[in-house]
């Protein structure tokens, strides 16, 4: 009987602990693409996560209720496709307990996460996922932080309704749901702003020879161009514009002149802009967090390179639910999906608001874009500088590009 | 019209000329040893991070690097068929299908993990060469492309054609068991032709690289096109692959003008099934419903 007692008592003070270790960490899931075509997109979002959980454990953890909750990441390798998504989401909630959710890259795989996340109620903040379609269609525990994709396109227009009222634009698209997104909100907003669209052409995402495209351009008498699609598509598309010497005077492409690789098509990237969630040079004050700049250098620390918008999106994230945590005072969902909801502030990445209504609840309300073109500096190089909005613009747009190439 | 129409049917030989060198590879390992090569993708990308390699690190002129990539994807080719295929050769269709499918996931892991999925570019221009008409232009490096792709493509005729391997290897290609009666080696003639359809793709791929940026998984996109090439130019033909390969596209370039591109895709592979239904043996064969 004693010796029961004792076994008991041992088998007790071995669980115990490590029980209360096991309540002190928060479990964030989220499948990634380590592989496939998604691959360049996803890494620098990974990387984002990555720098604010180490920031995060390093500062002693998230604090709610009186308790401070270690951060761990738990992430597989989705392959860039959509059947992984599923099966690796209820995984991650069913097998690994994980108490949030981070989207993976793209609209199309967050699409899928998003099924899987609202089945099990669990709170998923999307990020790299601009497609608002999703938040329509009456989910409860999705947060969006990019701008919606209808909006994407808008600064581009903007920017061109100030320099030619009577520009004629071409919208040349990939037909994925996020570039068509983009594509339609675009047609949208030019028409209200009494733009004129001379061709709207889609084309398939694995494209790699645009000489018909760009030949339909050409005949549609078009001098400014935007659209595009995601990296592989939209460098061969600004490579090609260049190589047939298309005579463009503005060309605004989405995602692929993002990604600090784009400079490597040398003269083909030289002048063509990008509508941006986050640049490394914006001068946002933040309500929590590090500031633009912090963020920046903390990165470049780490990663020796600058971060894009795809990696200021993760860390974001991140920051994000934790506030919302440290806010509800507890990691209970109904509690933390109510901070969230309630959310209306500036961090490093910008503003953030979600919509709270039944129609669109969780749709990024808040945030704004920025134009970015890639210009020669002084050293000789290209560098990414913000030239739209004129209010948070470091350099000024070139335009037309014709006298630029020359 | 007229002269989008003109640019649109350059531009589709041109590129027509490179789609075709690309599926003469796929098409001589198919007619000499009945195999159908699924790494056919993956060699296409490695040509193009050969060139990458080849000018960046060792800053050769982007045209001469082909050499060197024709030689090494020669030698790649050959030790691939002895590790991987030999052994399945002459079995059924699927094991040799698995075998070529389980190095295209090799060389695509690997890849990955070395250049990840990230778009690579050469940057290649000619302009002395470039043609202009009317706002149109045809870059030189689509022209040279073009022009070297059929010099290789007549080259490997001539191989094929007028030399005693290249008889060897249709001896074995029209019947394997009658060339060994008459002394041919046919496993070092089997191995040596999967060499040089793997060393024709990866300079496909040299070619290819000169013109637009690529990633890893650039060559699947070529893949599917080689085949529908194949189809149309018929399985195993050569002369017929550099054929369907202009066919393929001029139909890219011709349809262009006239229905949204995104529909490109479809027309082509409707294409693809009604040249099955109508010419199974290729364009070139000319035998309504013949087997």
């Amino acid at each position: 009987m004693y010796k029961m007692f004792a076994g008991v008592l041992l088998a007790l003070g071995v669980i115990l602990p490590g029980m209360a270790l096991a309540q002190k960490t928060i479990t964030i899931g989220f499948t990634t693409s380590e592989t496939g075509k998604l691959n360049a997109d996803a890494a620098p979002q990974l990387r984002g996560f990555e720098l604010w959980r180490d920031q995060v454990n390093a500062d002693g953890g998230i604090k709610a209720g009186g308790t401070q909750y270690k951060v761990a990441l738990k992430h597989y390798d989705d392959q860039s496709s959509a059947g992984r998504v599923q099966q690796l989401y209820t995984r991650l909630i069913l097998q690994d307990n994980a108490d949030f959710l981070f989207s993976p890259y793209s609209s199309g795989l967050t699409s899928t996460a998003a099924v899987v996340s609202e089945q099990f109620g669990k709170i998923m903040i999307t990020t790299g996922a601009a497609e608002g379609k999703t938040y329509k269609l009456g989910n409860r525990y999705l947060f969006q932080m990019y701008t919606p994709a209808d909006e994407y396109l808008t600064s581009a227009l903007q920017a061109i309704k100030s320099k030619d009222p009577n520009a004629k634009i071409a919208l040349v698209y990939s037909n994925d749901g996020f570039s068509k997104g983009a594509a339609d909100g675009a047609a949208k907003a030019a028409k209200s702003m009494g733009l004129n669209v001379v061709l709207t052409e889609s084309y398939a995402p694995n494209t790699t020879d645009f000489g018909p495209v760009i030949n339909k351009i050409v005949s549609s008498g078009a001098n400014v161009l935007i659209g595009g699609g995601h990296y592989a598509d939209g460098s061969t598309l600004a490579r090609q514009l260049y190589d047939k010497k298309s005579n463009l005077e503005f060309i605004s492409l989405l995602v692929a002149p993002d990604i600090p690789k784009f400079a490597s098509l040398g003269k083909a990237a030289r002048g063509v802009t990008v509508p941006s969630q986050w640049e490394p040079t914006v001068a946002y004050k933040p309500d929590f967090g590090p500031t633009p700049e912090q963020f920046r250098e903390m990165f470049q620390k780490k990663y020796n390179t600058l971060p894009g918008y795809h990696a200021a999106g993760g860390y974001a994230a991140g920051l994000v639910l934790q506030h919302a945590i440290e806010q509800a005072g507890s990691i209970k969902t109904p509690a933390v999906a109510k901070a969230l909801n309630a959310m209306d502030a500036t961090t490093a990445y910008g503003h953030i608001k979600f919509a709270d209504g039944k129609q669109d609840h969780g749709l990024q309300v808040g945030h704004d874009m920025v134009l970015a073109q890639w210009q020669k500096g002084d050293d000789g190089k290209l560098h990414s500088k913000v030239v739209w909005p004129k209010s948070a613009a470091n350099a000024k747009l070139v335009f037309p590009l014709t006298t630029y190439h020359q | 019209m007229i002269f989008d129409l003109t640019a649109s049917v350059i531009n589709g030989v041109l590129v027509g000329a490179i789609y075709g060198l690309a599926a003469i590879g796929l098409t001589l390992i198919f007619g000499v040893m009945n195999v159908i090569n699924l790494m056919h993708g993956a060699t296409i990308a490695l040509g193009m991070f050969s060139l990458y390699l080849l000018t960046t690190a060792v800053g050769l002129n982007p045209y001469l690097a082909i050499v060197p990539v024709l030689l090494g994807g020669f030698v790649f080719g050959v030790l691939v068929y002895w590790i991987a295929v030999h052994r399945v050769i002459g079995s059924s269709d699927l094991m040799t299908l698995l075998a070529t499918f389980a190095v295209n996931m090799i060389i695509i892991g690997v890849g990955t993990a070395v250049w990840t999925t990230s778009p690579y570019n050469v940057d290649v221009s000619v302009p002395q060469l470039a043609i202009s008409m009317h706002g149109y232009t045809i870059p030189g490096t689509q022209i040279v492309a073009a022009v070297l792709a059929v010099i290789l493509a007549t080259l490997l005729y001539g191989l094929l054609y007028h030399t005693r391997l290249g008889k060897a290897i249709r001896a074995v290609a029209n019947n394997r068991a009658a060339a060994e009666l008459m002394g041919i080696n046919t496993r070092w003639v089997l191995a040596i032709s999967f060499g040089i359809g793997i060393a024709v793709a990866a300079g496909a791929g040299v070619l290819i690289a000169t013109l637009f940026p690529f990633t890893i998984l650039s060559g699947a996109n070529y893949e599917l096109k080689s085949f529908v090439v194949v189809v149309l130019g018929g399985l195993g033909d050569p002369a017929g692959a550099m054929l369907g390969g202009i066919v393929l596209g001029l139909i890219e370039g011709v349809t262009a003008p006239f229905v949204n591109v995104s529909w490109t895709p479809v027309i082509e592979f409707t294409l693809f099934v009604i040249i099955l239904v109508l010419f199974p043996a290729g364009l070139l064969a000319f035998k309504w419903g013949r087997k």
